[in-house]
């Protein structure tokens, strides 16, 4: 293992990644598709309005991107901070 | 070839193919069985935890309950897919970095108690038993409707395929297992998706018909508007509709979420991955798998929605909903492509009557008054047939003449399409029953699909069902096995002991699954709320504490766990019944009823709220955490040197 110091970096590092990717997560779901959605409901996509389509697919589509981009970002942390394998 | 043959074929050979790959692949030894030596590829394993993780629920069931609950029930599309956010965010690249191999072993371990992990093992039976109930149900409805046996003889086949493949596979067997299946599945899913959002959208993408125009009206109007605007001609509420209780809507989507996330039979699936990076990109490409059905579920709910609808409204198609009369019997019973009208009345999951006798079916929703209206004339006739022989039947045959005339007061009121009912000779809704179940099945059927497809269909059916219950029993296995046997009753078994306790006890949950499913204790859908509550009260903050948290001692952890195992359980009893029982409800289970409006299946998240502070409190009251339980912590927070799981 790394030394404390370093490791504490990592950690905070890691934290850091975590709390951004969960307001995204946060956001696209919990917010357009369910607490905003009245307030959204002028814009639409296609047939649906915004709010409407996150709820049914939008927020799908956005997890999936956030969890690709998470992953990538921590490889590159963990290489930054030398603890990768 | 008859459709009964073409069944038979093409689940056979699906069958045949799970057989297959699960003699190549069976387990030698303890790590193959638990984990299948952590030697699985992240896109191998992401495919596997799709198939384990789509139940009989994902595909026979979702499509339904979207398809009648329009977007208050997006709430299982975005629930089911964003419990893998946190999934890899969370707990994937951690747990795998401890390597070890069950969910309790990991609780044990960082809350140096026994005790904490025995904890853990009842929560997860809990969840786990709950869950494979309705996966053996699942299966037995699917064989009964397409192989044309009886639903126990259907559920005893299934017992009989799991049980061939699952005990002497292991992990490494189910999960090559898994990966035919999810194709399976996958496949039966969106080809009937792919031909009816092509029919009715002109766009072969079912994701892009959703929002796309609807065809037979040449385009202009939106698939959507069409669908809002003839199920609210019949007095539904519009698929679109907005929520009506958006903090329980809220509340229900976090339960799902983190119950996701604290499901033992998906979380053990990143256990068989190489490495911790692995972990995380694993859980990508489960929800990618996943992703393919999810996205496509609206399409298909909506859909099949306005075709079982437009069906019994012909006119709907072309003009308005009321333009032509309802389908009448005759052309139920002559048209060939109504046939599955018939063939699904068989089951009892679709049931119509011509309560007027104008020869026509009559769909729409029965106001309340009318709702009421109606069960007064049933009780007035009820109590007239009851009396005895000899009794004054004067009064009772007033009070059947009174109720009869209170609903034509109330037919007179309600209007169907601009006229009230009463001038229409209409008494009520006469296709009465349509389970939300048939929406995926017969939706192949309803469309006029060929053959295979509609094969395809039962045999994804199967596969979705199976490959769940796979995971679960292993799940279950490994918990009795390794953390009960192993772990606390006889810690010095031989591998090969333990290889074989863990066989015997999947055996042994196949047989106890099995014979709950045979006689389900009618609480098939509740359930569902009781073990994701409950993976999101109980699992998901433990191992949240365990990861994050240095300062939570064993008694936090334990008194968190049971605090969270009961006041949930507590709540759901409140309002489904002690322990499921009929009629032993304290309060009736109604959005009145419910205290703030939060129902059953919401409660999850307050139960985890409740685990995490009472967890806190009962540390800070406690010795702290020993030095190489910090050692452990940090160890599992940093990705290097994760290697291969060792058994002790």
């Amino acid at each position: 293992m790394a030394d404390k110091s370093s490791s504490s970096a990592y950690w905070a590092a890691n934290l850091r990644v975590i709390y951004i990717s969960l307001a995204i997560w946060f956001i696209c779901s919990f917010g357009i598709g369910i607490l905003l959605r009245p307030a959204l409901s002028g814009i639409s996509i296609g047939g649906a309005d915004l709010g409407f389509w996150f709820a049914q697919n939008g927020s799908i589509y956005v997890f999936l991107v956030l969890i690709f981009a998470y992953a990538a970002k921590m490889n590159k942390i963990d290489r930054d901070h030398g603890v990768d394998e | 070839m008859d459709q009964f043959t073409l069944n038979l074929i093409v689940i056979g050979l699906s069958f045949a193919l799970y057989f297959g790959i699960a003699f190549w692949a069976r387990a030698g030894s303890t790590a193959e069985f638990y984990a299948a030596g952590q030697g699985v590829g992240p896109v191998v394993n992401g495919m596997a935890t799709a198939a384990d993780w789509m139940s009989a629920a994902s595909f026979i069931s979702m499509a339904g309950l979207i398809a009648f609950g329009g977007y208050n029930n997006s709430v299982f599309l975005m629930g089911w897919t964003g419990g893998y956010v946190l999934l890899a965010l969370l707990l994937a690249p951690y747990l795998r970095k401890f390597g070890k191999f069950t969910v309790p072993e990991f609780v044990g371990d960082r809350f140096y108690s026994t005790s904490a992990r025995m904890v853990a093992v009842i929560c997860l039976l809990v969840i786990s038993i709950t869950y494979v109930i309705g996966q053996m149900v699942g299966v037995g409805v699917t064989f009964a409707r397409f192989l044309e046996v009886s639903t126990t003889t259907g559920l005893l086949i299934g017992s009989a395929v799991v049980f061939a493949y699952a005990v002497f596979g292991g992990m490494k067997g189910i999960t090559y297992t898994q990966v035919a299946q999810y194709v399976v599945l996958i496949c039966a899913y969106t080809v009937p998706a792919l031909f009816i959002s092509l029919s009715l959208t002109g766009n072969v993408i079912p994701q892009l018909g959703l929002i796309g125009g609807y065809a037979p009206s040449g385009g202009d109007v939106y698939f959507l508007d069409k669908l809002d605007q003839v199920v609210t001609d019949l007095g539904f509420a519009a698929y679109t509709a907005d929520t009506s209780n958006m903090l329980n809507m809220f509340l229900v989507t976090m339960s799902l979420m983190i119950g996701t996330a604290g499901l033992p039979h998906v979380i053990i699936r990143f256990f068989t991955v190489a490495k911790v990076s692995d972990a995380r990109i694993s859980a990508g490409w489960a929800l990618v798998f996943i992703a393919l059905l999810y996205t496509v579920a609206p399409a298909v709910g909506s859909m099949a929605r306005l075709n079982i609808t437009t069906t019994f409204w012909p006119g709907a198609v072309q003009g308005e909903t009321f333009s032509a009369p309802a389908l009448s019997i005759a052309e139920i019973d002559s048209n060939p492509d109504l046939a599955w009208i018939r063939n699904w009345e068989k089951t009892g999951l679709l049931a119509f009557s011509d309560k007027n006798g104008d020869g026509l079916i009559q769909y729409f929703n029965e106001p309340a008054p009318l709702v009421a209206a109606n069960k007064a004339v049933t009780d007035a006739n009820a109590a007239l047939a009851a009396a005895a022989a000899d009794a004054d039947k004067a009064p009772l045959e007033a009070a059947v003449a009174a109720a009869i005339t209170a609903r034509d007061a109330v037919l007179a009121e309600t209007n169907l399409g601009g006229q009230s009912l009463a001038a229409q000779g209409i008494v009520g809704n006469e296709l009465t029953t349509v389970n939300n179940d048939i929406m995926v099945l017969a939706n192949p059927e309803i469309a006029a699909l060929p053959g295979w497809v509609i094969a395809l269909v039962a045999a994804g059916g199967l596969a979705a069902a199976l490959s769940t219950a796979a995971g679960l029993l292993l799940a279950i296995s490994s918990a009795i096995s390794h953390d009960l046997i192993k772990g606390a009753l006889k810690p010095d078994i031989s591998e090969k002991g333990e290889l074989l306790a863990a066989r015997i006890s999947m055996a042994f949950a196949i047989v106890l699954a099995t014979w709950l499913g045979l006689d389900p204790p009618g609480f098939a859908a509740q359930v569902v709320a009781l073990a994701f509550g409950l993976a999101a009260a109980t699992i998901f903050p433990v191992l949240m504490m365990g990861i994050f948290s240095t300062v939570v001692t064993k008694e936090g952890a334990i008194v968190g766990m049971i605090v969270g195992l009961v006041s949930t359980a507590v709540y759901i009893f409140i309002y489904l019944g002690w322990f499921f029982i009929p009629g032993t409800n304290m309060l009736p289970n109604t959005p009145d009823a419910h205290w703030m409006g939060i129902s059953p299946a919401a409660f999850g998240p307050i139960g985890a709220i409740l685990n995490f502070a009472s967890a806190y409190l009962v540390s800070m009251m406690t010795k702290a955490p020993p030095q190489d339980v910090q050692d452990l912590i940090q160890s599992i927070r940093v990705p290097k040197g994760a290697g291969k799981a060792h058994a002790h």
